[in-house]
């Protein structure tokens, strides 16, 4: 058993390099290791570049061991400028090669944005396909770490409101690895959000109960080699009838032991990846349960559970026996010590559950 | 066209030496202490571009202050000996934050170790009302200033005596009384709002000059190069602070640094005056300092100014440093201990003896240790009193709107 991570720990994971030729992935960490060597690997084109990234091997230790194995050519440190990162990236998949980035936070993504948004996502468009950019630009996502604001956000919707873009969340090793490698295929700009809080055990939102770590998980153990895990497909991680919880990252695992423990007979669905969606999967289950209630650790107003509600209003409408509930961070920055008020825990996810289900 | 040789290649810079080996530091051009001239302020800048390669050092390895900077420094015995107990009082208190750390009494906090002379001596370069936008490594601002430590702990704890109540990361005060701008986590941005600050000044016809402060690596960000800009095309009263510590997390400074030679040559694009400073000597930042904001009080424009220091600990207390440099690379770092020169300084001034430094460790230790019980009796991180939740919803705007009173509510406030 880990020890309760009541300090800000950036630097976290196992630093003793695992074989990670040998054994299975069994962190979120290794199997983004593992997807980034298979890349690096099997396509000479895939660089790896970000801050701390190359010699020491990121904060998170997502890139240890990569610039020993493949060269200081194919994962190396960048300057302090995400600006300089993304940018560079663009240039580099114009000329054909295929850069995955990384962002130290997501909360230092800001200074990347003007390449991102008119860059990245509208290269295609703006050349009918004559320069396209196929790059992936990793980012640690989230909070639970104490991180506070500058350490904790999750900026999905700034670019699931981006035409162009891809945005993907995993919320598990297996999935990681797998949605990764197909990012890295994709012919399009892909947004690979990272929630930190799962990096080295699922989380479902008890701060106060012992870490688990991910080898007692179903998902926790990427196989080796080479897998795909299709970007626009959601998943199913609990069967039910009652209603379905539409949640992604972090926020599965809160949603799961929130109708666990109130034994709500509900259909968990973990969207993986946000844009291109999974409407279908959606649908189809809401279309059964009738009821709905979405899930993410962003703030509400404008978050991505708009769009989502909206959707399930507009295809589900005449099967729905309550107004589609959404369980969000608080509209305000991400505080430091009152972490554990703001984060959308499976207290406010149940009774959302509850109020969704009192509706007759 | 003539054909291509040979195919092309990238260069990636890489630190002189990594874990395992003798640490070096012969690249480190050293003058001697006293050796560079001291133009006058209103010098053009054209006329001062070897300041950006020289290094200005008084301190000698005697502890003498010598040349040209040291002949006109004006600082009295009192305040020679003040620098050094503000040092010694930010050393200790990082000891005593750093421990506290450890007990899992806050999630996280940052050292100042061996870079302690640049914030507390440069504050003998303001006055007040004047204002600095630091980043997390100038507590020594806020000490140097006489900010109650208390409350500063009590930041670092986020209890209920925390003035920005809870909501910023441990370290990241905040002092409008005191001359500090609120620290931010997104590197660099503090920069160009520093000479924003001091546009602001000089268009109200005020006389307050502003100091912006950012890190070796953080120089690479955008803001860093608007900053320059803004200051330069208007003669911003700014004094824009480098702390060149060596290293950016496990980045070593030569990558933010390129081919520029110096962090202080980056000023020479942009016209505006640098000056490269021993950053462990509290005499020759003081000097620079003082050099400096005369030149922003007179109107003549911002200066560059880049101290040259070593991180001696690890970034944070997230940070195990020797996973890439070596691990005795600080003991071998030629510019000293800043606090060990000034002492010695002192010492051979005849203002100071080793039984009294004893003495003054124990009394300012017992200081720090006073003002910790202080804040521990309102509370720590996750015990005692702290920043009700309801407080969490205050601050997003002046008057809380609607939606927002509506999820405190929900929130049960
Ligand atoms: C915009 C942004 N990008 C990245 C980070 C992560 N980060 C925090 S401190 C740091 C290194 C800064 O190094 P330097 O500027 O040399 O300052 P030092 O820590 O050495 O004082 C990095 C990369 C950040 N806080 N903000
Ligand atoms: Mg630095």
């Amino acid at each position: 058993m880990m020890s309760m991570p009541r300090c800000l720990r950036i630097c976290g994971g196992n630093d003793s390099l695992r074989g990670t030729d040998a054994m299975p992935a069994t962190t979120m960490i290794d199997a983004i290791r593992d997807a980034l060597d298979v890349a690096l690997t099997d396509d000479p084109t895939v660089t790896v570049f970000g801050q701390d990234v190359g010699y020491f091997g990121g904060v998170f230790r997502c890139t240890a061991g990569l610039q020993k194995k493949h060269g200081i050519d194919r994962c190396f440190d960048t300057p302090i400028s995400e600006l300089g990162i993304v940018g560079v990236a663009i240039g580099m998949a114009a000329y054909g090669r295929k850069p995955v980035v990384e962002i130290q936070f997501a909360d230092y993504m800001y200074p990347a944005y003007d390449q991102i948004v008119s860059e990245a996502a509208r290269l295609r468009y703006r050349t009918a396909g004559e320069f396209t950019c196929p790059i992936v630009i990793r980012m640690p996502t989230g909070g639970g770490i104490f991180g506070a604001q500058t350490h904790s956000q999750s900026p999905e919707a700034l670019f699931t409101h981006v035409t162009g873009l891809k945005v993907v969340m995993p919320s598990n090793p297996i999935d990681a690895k797998g949605l990764l490698l197909s990012a890295i295929d994709d012919p399009d700009p892909v947004i690979f959000l990272e929630p930190k809080r799962l990096y080295n055990g699922p989380f479902d939102g008890h701060h106060d109960r012992p870490v688990s770590p991910w080898r007692t998980h179903p998902m926790g153990e990427a196989p080796l080699g080479r897998y795909l895990v299709p970007l626009g497909q959601a998943a199913i991680r609990r069967k039910g009838a009652a209603l379905t919880v539409l949640a992604y990252g972090t926020m599965v695992h809160v949603a799961l032991a929130a109708v666990e423990e109130t034994a709500i007979d509900a259909e968990v669905i973990d969207l993986r990846t946000l844009l291109p969606l999974d409407l279908e999967t959606i649908v189809a289950s809401v279309r059964k349960t009738g009821r709905c209630v979405v899930v993410h650790e962003a703030t509400l107003t404008s978050g991505f559970g708009a769009e989502l509600a909206a959707l399930v209003q507009a295809e589900c409408f005449w099967h729905l026996h309550a107004p589609v509930e959404r369980v969000a961070g608080w509209d305000t920055p991400y505080p430091h010590t009152n972490e554990w008020d703001y984060f959308p825990g499976p207290a406010r996810v149940a009774a959302a559950c509850r109020r969704v289900l009192e509706v007759q | 066209m003539k054909p291509v040789e040979r195919p092309l290649e990238l260069f990636f810079a890489e630190p002189a030496v990594r874990p395992g080996a003798e640490p070096d530091f012969s690249g480190l051009d050293l003058p001697a202490a006293g050796s560079l001239r001291r133009p006058p302020v209103d010098s053009p800048a054209e006329e001062m571009r070897d300041m950006a390669f020289g290094l200005i050092r008084l301190l000698d390895d005697d502890g003498q202050a010598v040349g040209p900077w040291a002949d006109t420094l004006d600082l009295d015995d009192a305040a020679r000996m003040s620098g050094l107990r503000h040092m010694m009082t930010l050393r200790a208190y990082d000891a005593r934050m750093l421990l506290a750390q450890r007990q899992q009494k806050t999630s996280f906090y940052m050292q100042h170790l061996g870079e302690e002379a640049i914030s507390c001596a440069f504050h003998l370069a303001l006055r007040s009302g004047d204002m600095n936008f630091p980043t997390y490594r100038q507590a020594g601002l806020l000490i140097a200033s006489g900010y109650p430590m208390a409350t500063m702990m009590c930041q670092v704890y986020g209890n209920d005596g925390d003035p920005v109540r809870g909501r910023q990361l441990p370290v990241f005060y905040s002092s409008k009384s005191h001359g500090f701008f609120s620290i931010s986590g997104n590197l660099g941005t503090q920069y160009v709002q520093a000479v924003g600050w001091a546009m602001g000044s000089a268009l109200s016809g005020d006389d307050k000059i502003a100091a912006a402060w950012i890190g070796d690596g953080s120089t690479a960000e955008s803001d860093f190069h608007a900053a320059l800009v803004f200051a330069s095309g208007y003669r911003v009263p700014v004094v824009l602070n480098i702390v060149n510590n060596q290293w950016a997390i496990s980045t070593f400074q030569g990558l933010a640094r390129g081919g520029a030679g110096t962090f202080a040559a980056r000023g020479l694009g942009f016209g505006i005056p640098a000056l490269r400073v021993d950053g462990n000597d509290y005499l020759a930042v003081v000097a620079a300092a003082r050099w400096a904001s005369e030149r922003a009080r007179r109107s003549l424009g911002p200066t560059l100014i880049e101290y040259v220091t070593y991180r001696v600990a690890g970034h944070s207390t997230s940070d195990d440093p020797s996973a890439y440099r070596p691990s005795g690379e600080s003991a071998c770092w030629p510019l000293g201990d800043p606090l060990m020169r000034l002492k010695q300084h002192l010492i051979a001034r005849g203002l100071w003896s080793e039984d009294r430094h004893v003495q003054a460790e124990a009394e300012i230790m017992g200081e720090v240790q006073a003002a910790q019980k202080e804040a521990e009796q309102i509370g720590t991180l996750h015990s005692g009193r702290r920043p009700s939740p309801a407080e969490m919803f205050n601050d997003v705007y002046a008057e809380m709107p609607p939606h927002l009173r509506r999820q405190r509510q929900l929130a049960g406030y």
